[in-house]
């Protein structure tokens, strides 16, 4: 299925429009008894993102309670390594929790409580988005049940035992492979049953219209501070931006700011997992996938021929997820970001590289972007300068990483 | 598009229950489950037991508004092999020997928008199906599938939850054809039972806004629940139930067991009897 490529528009950042669509991609697919609570979500949250009460008590919560703004490192070490453009990571793996997740989480908690919802639901992958969402459940004293595939309990054992602590309620979901895909699946199931008084807070800029431009907006905070830090810093804008993408929240974050600097080549790293090449062996939604439909909204999708999803595979639970956010498919479409892959092996590599000569632990996932900073770094002049959204902590990962080298803890 | 266009077998059925003055039992199966020749027998199997209109789930990997029963089913069919072509041919083998019972595709969007849309209304039309049900293409997005289908002759069957109010219930009106399928919870199919006077209230309410049949389903397990339900509707819709009696009479390794065909119409004959007899009262 072919789409057609959008004319180069006047701004990349007007998106989406008022049915919720970036080009043909995004929109509202979801069982009508769905339909009117996203209306009102979407309703509610016009009306908080124009009420300057709204924004002060998130930047109040930003500023002293996750720890913003987020500090632009230089990475030297690693910049003479790979011997050409200057690294610099935008560290937000130091927010409380360990990632980029509680910006959205502090956004979508204030609009529950403004919307007088009693309950918050969420889904949760590598368990950062869930030990997020019970972060500012207890900080604000819901009950949060986060559903969360089977597979992926047993493979994030500590981000389950952290959401326990933080009083949440964990629901293992055994429909399907236990995956991302199925927790968000029994998360809508949830919702459905719980039109009243639920609140879902989804964790990456993708499901149907207003999440995909909500998450967006949380999320560019980390734009915005990039922005000026590397202006302050480097006095003029970076050459290049690199994010890793799973659904796409920290990246649409790091990028959406830049979307009008076209002079700033923006790169989206996808999980390559065992190689594109390999049947259902990775999950690079844009570059091994197609336009389809899923969780509300029009995005590229992995799926057979059929239209069934498939699973997909990453050596990073936070990024395997079949779909991408919607705003990612268009600026694919549109040409504006370049999107490409980082497989399991260089992703390991450069978590240990980074972990070696800076000093910081990654998540799996930002290692996937640093993998590919390495890969143009060298091919860049020395005054080049590339900004990394280096969104999460190893902390979780160990046990994975360990197990990947054949290492014992 | 004249509604003559749309004067599908559904429109035909309605008209003559009502002559009747019985409700219609609208059964629903997923194409495919356990396996492609049982599903058929199955669906053969139905009218002779008392079902007035046939849902045929498309089977999805993601069945996000199924409970557990149709999630299985759904991954039972998979598992079998099933696929659209599959399911289309069945109904054309069904209509070689059924020429007047209707026959309504139930499934989600993804599997009809890689077919593509255009195509797989025309491919429905032409193998014998009479409408659609697609859990997520709201009105909002008729232009996508909903008008496509009128077009090919197709009625698109909307559903009205108890969370759609009378602001929102002109629009899933709109466009709406054959039936309105009225879902009797705010859920998930098969799970929680509904109360019956808030469908009583809900089936009114939409009745001041439509002529058009309404059928309630979600939920509904058994024959005193469906003629309860039934009063002051014009349908009753029961899957979850014949699914599980598939699954239950499965072997051991998952394969159609000799109870199989027997069971779901023995469930079948059981909801019909109810509706017959609750009619008469």
């Amino acid at each position: 299925m072919t789409t057609p490529t959008a004319k180069t528009p006047n701004s990349y950042r007007t998106g989406p429009d008022e049915h919720g669509h970036f080009g043909i991609f995004g929109g509202r697919f979801v069982a009508e008894t769905l339909m009117p609570l996203i209306l009102e979500l979407e309703a509610a949250y016009n009306e908080a993102k124009a009420d300057p009460a709204f924004q002060a008590e998130l930047a109040d919560l930003s500023a002293h309670y996750a720890g913003r703004p987020s500090p632009l490192y230089f990475a030297e070490r690693l910049t003479a390594h790979f011997g050409g453009a200057k690294i610099y990571f935008k560290r937000d793996e130091l927010n409380h929790t360990g990632s980029h997740k509680i910006n959205n989480c502090l956004g979508q908690i204030l609009l529950a409580k403004r919307m007088g919802k009693t309950r918050i639901i969420a889904e949760t992958g590598a368990g950062q988005h869930g030990v997020a969402v019970a972060t500012v459940a207890a900080r604000f004293g819901l009950p949060c049940t986060i559903f969360m595939g089977a597979t992926d309990v047993e493979r994030q054992k500590p981000n389950v035992f952290r959401m326990k602590l933080l009083g949440a309620e964990v629901r293992p979901v055994t429909a399907g492979r236990g995956t991302l895909k199925d927790a968000m699946n029994e998360a809508l199931r949830d919702w459905v049953a719980n039109v009243d008084d639920t609140f879902y807070i989804i964790g990456t800029a993708a499901g149907p219209h207003p999440y995909p431009a909500m998450v967006r907006d949380f999320q560019s905070v980390i734009g915005q501070e990039a922005k000026q830090q590397i202006l302050e810093r480097e006095g003029r804008l970076p050459d290049v931006l690199v994010a890793c993408i799973g659904g796409g929240s920290n990246a649409i974050g790091l990028f959406h700011p830049f979307l009008d600097d076209l002079d700033v080549d923006i790169y989206g790293v996808e999980a390559g997992g065992r190689g594109l090449d390999v049947k259902n062996g990775h999950a690079a939604s844009l570059n091994g996938g197609r336009p389809g439909v899923l969780h509300g909204n029009r995005t590229y999708l992995l799926q057979d021929e059929e239209g069934q999803i498939l699973e997909g595979h990453s050596i990073s639970a936070g990024l395997d997820y079949p779909g991408i956010g919607p705003e990612h498919a268009w600026l694919k479409e549109s040409g504006r970001v370049s999107y490409v892959s980082a497989t399991d092996q260089e992703a390991l590599e450069a978590f240990q590289l980074c972990t070696k000569l800076e000093g910081i632990i990654p998540a799996l996932e930002p290692a996937h972007a640093l993998a590919y900073a390495g890969k143009i770094a060298p091919g860049l002049p020395k005054q080049a300068i590339i900004v990394m959204n280096m969104c999460g902590r190893g902390d979780k990962d160990i046990f994975a990483v360990a197990d990947h080298l054949g290492m014992e803890i | 598009m004249s509604e003559a266009d749309l004067q599908t077998r559904i429109a035909e059925k309605f008209q003559a229950l009502k002559a009747a003055g019985r409700p219609a039992l609208v059964t629903f199966i997923t194409a495919g489950d356990p396996d492609l020749a049982t599903s058929l027998e199955i669906m053969k199997a139905l009218p002779e037991a008392g079902a007035d209109v046939i849902e045929l789930g498309m089977p999805f990997s993601d069945p996000m508004a199924d409970g557990p029963a149709i999630q299985a089913a759904s991954q039972r069919a998979l598992a079998a092999g099933q696929t659209m072509a599959k399911t289309l041919q069945m109904v054309r083998e069904f209509r070689a020997t059924d020429n007047d019972t209707p026959v309504v595709l139930m499934g989600y969007y993804n599997p009809i928008y890689v077919y593509p849309a255009e195509q797989f209304v025309k491919d429905a039309k032409a193998a014998g199906v009479d409408g659609l049900i697609v859990v997520d293409v709201p009105p909002e997005a008729d232009d996508e599938l909903c008008i496509p289908a009128m077009r090919a002759g197709l009625n698109f069957i909307r559903l009205a939850t108890p969370t759609t109010d009378d602001l929102r219930l002109p629009a899933v009106l709109q466009n709406t054809s054959g039936f309105l399928y009225y879902v009797s919870i705010a859920g998930i199919t098969g799970t929680q039972a509904p109360v019956k006077e808030r469908v009583h209230r809900h089936v009114a309410r939409i009745k001041q806004q439509t002529d058009m049949p309404i059928a309630v389903g979600f939920g509904i397990k058994t024959g005193a629940q469906a003629r309860e339900l039934a009063s002051g509707a014009d349908g009753i819709v029961v899957g979850s139930a014949l699914v599980n009696a598939i699954a239950e009479s499965l072997t051991e390794n998952g394969q159609a067991g000799p109870r199989t065909v027997a069971n779901v119409k023995a469930i079948v004959a059981e909801l019909s009897e109810a509706l017959t007899n609750g009619a008469s009262h």
